[in-house]
């Protein structure tokens, strides 16, 4: 049997002692807490930080849980429990806005549709919970990604592929759009999974405002878009159900 | 508060406490249910910004059987109300029984003598407390079901509707009005009765703080279900999986005799119309299972887990779970049977046994849906669903599966809601008829069966051997 490894065993403590009453450490904190020099604190809280397990606060620099780590934790949201909770506000986003509404995870790096309400006109549809869907050509995937830098900061050049010449496969570009996501608080994608549909969606958070999945609808471009820009009225639709679905999870109200 | 277009405008709920004074005994307080309404109902249009005068009418729909008796001159109730659930009048309808058999109550209520219905309730109140029956028959005293107190309390009148009236024993099915061999039968004086109407009509006015608004539909809520999933054509089924579960099918203007133990009842009269009938059946265990799961042996957090626990295996594994926890509902009324898990091996984990938790509830609906096809002559060609089960998908395709028809979710789903606002709605003419109504009903989603005949007669032959092993359980002395 190997031995076991210092730096993970480091790493450990680190969590630890941020998951402790404090929650919030500095360097040189940490470092004394753990009798290590400053430096090798430094460069395991930098390894940390890069793979999302910790944050850095902007304002006084110190050092607290990330969201890929809450991810992981008990703030994980079982698909089921997630479409049992949201099943009247997707049913009244479909109503309001006439178009079919999804609901999706995060998978293995793409989305996983755990909900589907069918457009409401009766025509023949089959229900798509448990399909998967590319994240960077959906608005689902977006909403999904603007929240998780940590997988954000993951993609590699090339690993987007095209699905239209609409799609987005520049990594440089991807970013881009997914931090003005985060700062707008939804998402769009205008044929660039399949020539002619459009789909927009929100993010849905839960009582620590992690994302836990996202709601959205999907339809003709010529019905949800002017030109290629989302129809004001149906983003709005959309943002309320996602927010109505939060509070249902416990976010904070606003 | 619903649009023209039957789209929610606003929702207000508040829950109301339940009262177990001795085991068996169930009891709500009436004057907090009529204090939570008036709150529901500030609530739901101050969430609106609309006021009593944009409402076009108002409708109930309510838990049937559940009794309330109060004083004429004050409207204050003499007891709390009885719930459904309640079983002290379990001696009283033995005694019932024993005198005057159950067939002619069969014959002339399409119900069995038994301790859900209004009649032995009402009877065990005047029998109870002192001078209560004197008041009752100089009419002092007055009887409703909850929508009856909730009009009288809305705008003054003491009436009810059919289908309230259907689940007291004491109503005629054939003539829809009070019988008095029923009233004789079981004690209770006529003059404490309400006036029975249709499920949809103007019953009067609202005063404060509703005042102007038309009270215009009381129905119980299986039938307000009915109602709100457009189900107007017989033949047409709908099943609410809740705790328990009702599957009501409209049966036309003809109330059809169950000789496999269904309810024969109202569907609904609208206004003026012929009236409609419907055979029910109610499972007594079927979300309740999946609670017990969660609560019980705690294999689950919540009860939508129990999809993500089904769905890590591929089948049950030959594991069968007849959760006939108080005994056996419709379609078998055995009250000797208890709970039994069949076909386990050392091979069965717990996700076999999610799985058959959740197929219990869908072998259960297969036999009541036998059961009505049989007792109404024609086989279901689709069921409407509804209730707190159907996001499972899980269920509801293993649901079509072993039905072997199509089953499909409506997109709102506040049916019960809707069903007392689309007669309400119509009582007053915000609505022409029901064609109109039958246009807003929208699939959500739809599950197709895609089981092979022989699995599903194979696993519906096992499910039928596990159901024997589950009744004559109890003995005397048990």
């Amino acid at each position: 049997m190997p031995g076991r490894i210092q730096s993970i065993e480091r790493a450990a403590a680190i969590l630890r002692l941020l998951s402790g009453r404090s929650r919030r450490l500095g360097v040189a904190e940490l470092a004394g807490e753990l009798r290590l020099p400053k430096g090798t604190v430094y460069g395991i809280l930098r390894t940390l930080q890069a793979v999302g397990f910790v944050e850095q606060d902007r304002d006084s620099g110190k050092y607290q849980l990330g969201p890929a780590l809450l991810h992981m934790g008990s703030s994980y949201l079982d698909g089921n429990e997630l479409r049992t909770r949201a099943l009247n506000w997707a049913d009244g986003l479909a109503t309001r806005s006439g178009e079919s509404v999804r609901i999706g995870t995060l998978h293995e790096n793409q989305v996983l549709i755990v909900h589907h309400v069918f457009r409401p006109d009766d025509t023949h549809q089959a229900l798509d919970v448990g399909s998967l869907l590319p994240i960077h050509a959906t608005a689902l995937g977006k909403a999904l990604l603007a929240h998780h830098d940590y997988l954000a900061a993951e993609l590699t050049p090339g690993s987007l592929p095209g699905y239209t010449p609409a799609t987005v496969t520049d990594v440089y570009r991807f970013r881009q759009e997914l931090e003005a996501i985060a700062q707008r608080g939804w998402a769009v994608e205008v044929g660039e999974l399949f020539h002619g549909t459009a789909s927009i969606a929100a993010p849905i958070e839960d009582r620590r405002r992690v994302t836990v999945g996202s709601m959205g609808i999907a339809g003709p471009i010529e019905r949800l878009c002017d030109g290629r820009q989302p129809k004001a009225e149906f983003v709005d639709y959309v943002m309320e159900a996602a927010r109505a679905v939060s509070r249902e999870l416990g976010a904070i109200p606003w | 508060m619903f649009d023209d277009r039957a789209r929610v405008v606003s929702v207000a709920q508040h829950e109301h406490r339940q009262h177990f004074p001795r085991p068996g005994w169930v009891e709500h307080d009436p004057e907090e249910i009529w204090r939570n309404v008036l709150l529901v109902v500030r609530v739901a249009l101050d969430k609106a910004d609309l006021s009593p005068s944009d409402l076009c009418a108002l409708g109930i729909a309510n838990q049937r059987e559940t009794t309330v008796l109060w004083d004429r001159r004050t409207g204050a109730p003499v007891h709390n109300a009885i719930n459904w659930q309640d079983t002290r009048t379990d001696r009283l309808c033995r005694e019932i029984v024993r005198e005057h058999g159950q067939d002619m109550f069969r014959e002339k209520t399409g119900l069995p003598v038994s301790t859900y219905f209004s009649g032995p309730k009402i009877r065990w109140l005047l029998d109870r407390i002192p001078g209560l029956r004197e008041r009752a028959e100089a009419g002092e005293v007055l009887f409703g079901t909850i929508d009856t107190w909730l009009i009288w309390n809305l705008s003054g009148r003491h009436v009810t509707d059919v289908t309230n009236a259907s689940r007291t024993l004491l109503m005629n099915l054939h003539t829809l009005d009070w019988d008095p061999v029923l009233l004789d039968a079981i004690g209770v004086p006529a003059a404490m009765l309400p006036e029975i109407r249709a499920s949809s009509e103007l019953y009067g006015e609202a005063g404060p703080p509703l005042a102007g608004v038309p009270v215009a539909s009381a129905l119980g809520d299986q039938h307000a279900a009915l109602v709100g999933q457009t189900c107007f054509n017989p033949g047409d089924a709908k099943c609410t999986f809740g705790t328990g579960s009702f599957f009501v099918l409209n049966t036309g203007a003809r109330p059809v005799t169950s000789e496999r133990g269904l309810l024969t009842t109202l569907a609904y009269k609208l206004g003026s119309a012929e009236p409609a009938y419907a055979l029910e059946g109610s499972i007594a265990v079927t979300g309740a299972l999946v609670q017990w799961f969660r609560d019980n042996l705690g294999l689950i957090g919540s009860a939508p887990e129990i999809e993500t626990l089904a769905l890590t295996v591929e089948d049950n594994g030959g594991c069968y779970f007849v959760p006939a926890f108080s005994g056996l509902f419709a379609p078998h009324w055995r009250s000797d049977a208890r709970g039994v898990i069949a076909g386990l091996t050392g091979y069965i984990n717990r996700g076999h046994l999610a799985r058959a938790v959740l197929e219990a509830t869908a072998w259960q609906t297969r036999e009541v849906m036998e059961a009505m096809n049989a007792d109404y002559g024609h086989a279901l060609s689709a069921l409407r669903v509804d209730g707190g089960m159907t996001p499972n998908n899980l269920l509801m395709q293993f649901l079509a599966d072993v039905l072997d028809v199509p089953v499909m979710r409506p997109i709102v789903a506040e049916t019960v809601s809707l069903g007392a606002a689309y007669s309400a709605g119509l009582a007053a003419g915000f609505w022409p008829d029901t064609e109109g109504l039958r246009k807003n009903w929208h699939r959500a989603a739809e599950w197709l069966p895609s089981m092979d005949a022989g699995a599903r007669e194979k696993g519906y032959r096992k499910w039928k051997k596990a159901v024997a092993r589950a009744v004559d359980w109890i003995d005397e002395d048990d």
